[in-house]
């Protein structure tokens, strides 16, 4: 059971500068993200990208303001829960909220807030009609642990550069890869498009384009991938398919604790960014108010009163004074 | 340069009639979610989701897609040979005219 002082759904941009300003009070945060690496749709789908509106940086690259705000957010040693989705939420006879994870992971706080931008990132699923049957015996949707795929026969399907990525990575690791896609136009960076070419030279890697799987086959785990292309069939047998056609956001299970939803965000008071729900917060893209803009910087406030009011509750007795970081500098916890 | 009338036909089947300027930079789907059509535009008009696409019902209108387009629609669901990113349609005087409906949201 992981306890903490707040517990934050969504590990992006805002949710980590949560971590910063809980930590200036000395509140203590575990992060929770669907996603295997904290920075959200920063990190996940634009970390090449130049962003102009960021306050004090005429130009800051996504992936670098990611890295730059875990750094502004490291003294206070936040807890996260990476790959895992925010389920379900109940509240404790303590008073406490207990937030428990797709995994079943279970994390318990005074006070939740959402920052769950457009929602929790989940895979773009091809369409085939016994998929499910395989979703946790050979069909993977995103690459965690790649250490326990080496030296394994594995397909990858996909045209973008997670696919290409991951391909490359597992040919140079001893894993023969067929890297599968619709067409022979990859979305990519040329230097791993080479990279994969050179591969196939070696013969560590077969590339199929104008190609699809469009068949799996096995007895309760996955035993055979069939793939197409307008001439052939050919089948691969393997108990490994990584389907990796990008993620899409979706509100999710959040939209089913009991918060005032609109239009896809959660309608917020703006006096403290609380939802209806006493103790929960929602801070960033995922809310919603009468001129509200889903700018970066918008969440980064509403994160800053948010934890105010937050420290209230938790601590109702003690007076709240703001201090200047310019006065007592940055104290992290141990 | 004045506005120019476009019409788009929304998930349900609702005709919408639109005037989008062309002098303020914007995009097709930029100028949906100005008048709160369900266009998500999820990963802020970079090609890099097809939450925008549209088919282009009037062939003179239709287009070249670019680069990265071509690359988004390939792993696209719902994708039709007059299918376009709306983000990726800049609103220029050649758009006047133009008859477009909302392609269905991805699964």
């Amino acid at each position: 059971m992981i306890k903490t002082d707040i517990i934050i759904v969504g590990a992006g941009p805002v949710g980590l500068f949560t971590v910063f300003e809980a930590g200036l009070m000395k509140l203590r945060c575990h992060l929770i993200d669907a996603i295997p690496q904290p920075g959200g749709q920063l990190s996940e789908i634009y970390p090449k990208k130049p962003i102009y509106d960021i306050p004090g940086y005429p130009t800051v690259l996504a992936g670098e303001l990611v890295d730059k705000l875990m750094e502004q957010a490291e003294p206070f040693k936040a807890g996260f829960t990476l790959g895992e989705r925010a389920e379900e939420i109940e509240e404790l006879a303590n008073g406490n909220f207990l937030v428990t994870t797709s995994q079943g992971t279970k994390h318990e706080a005074p006070v939740v807030m959402i920052a769950g931008g457009l929602g929790s990132f989940e895979p773009r699923k091809p369409q085939i009609e016994n998929l499910s049957d395989f979703e946790n015996s050979g069909v993977h949707y995103m690459v965690k642990d790649p250490d326990q795929f080496e030296g394994k026969e594995l397909v990858i399907s996909g045209g973008g550069d997670s696919a290409l990525d991951w391909a490359v990575y597992f040919a140079e690791k001893n894993s023969f890869v067929h890297l599968v896609h619709r067409s022979d136009r990859f979305r990519a960076h040329k230097d791993s498009l080479a990279k994969a070419y050179e591969l196939e030279k070696q013969g560590k890697m077969k590339i199929h384009t104008f190609a699809e799987v469009k068949q799996l086959n096995g007895n309760g785990q996955l035993e055979t991938i069939i793939i197409e292309t307008k001439e052939e069939s050919t089948a691969i047998d393997t108990a490994l398919w990584f389907p990796l056609f990008g993620l899409s956001p979706k509100l999710g299970p959040i939209g089913k604790w009991g918060l005032q939803i609109e239009k896809n965000a959660i309608s917020v008071d703006t006096f403290d960014y609380q939802t209806n729900r006493s103790g929960i917060y929602a801070i960033g893209d995922v809310n919603t108010y009468p001129g509200k803009l889903k700018l970066i910087l918008c969440g980064f406030h509403e994160a800053t009163l948010a934890v105010q009011s937050a420290y209230k509750r938790i601590y109702p007795e003690k007076k709240v004074t703001l201090k200047y970081t310019t006065v007592q500098g940055v104290q992290g916890f141990e | 340069m004045g506005d120019i009338k476009i019409k788009i036909t929304d998930r349900d089947g609702a005709v919408h009639h639109l005037s989008a300027p062309t002098d303020m930079n914007m995009n097709l789907m930029e100028v949906c979610k100005s008048y709160e059509l369900p266009v998500e535009g999820v990963c802020g008009g970079m090609a890099m989701c097809a939450s925008c696409q549209v088919y282009i019902h009037t062939d003179q209108h239709v287009g070249e897609r670019n680069d990265d387009e071509e690359a988004m629609l390939d792993d696209a669901y719902h994708v039709k040979s007059n299918s376009r990113l709306g983000c990726q349609m800049p609103i220029t005087q050649d758009l006047d005219g133009a008859e477009i409906e909302l392609a269905p949201e991805e699964p």
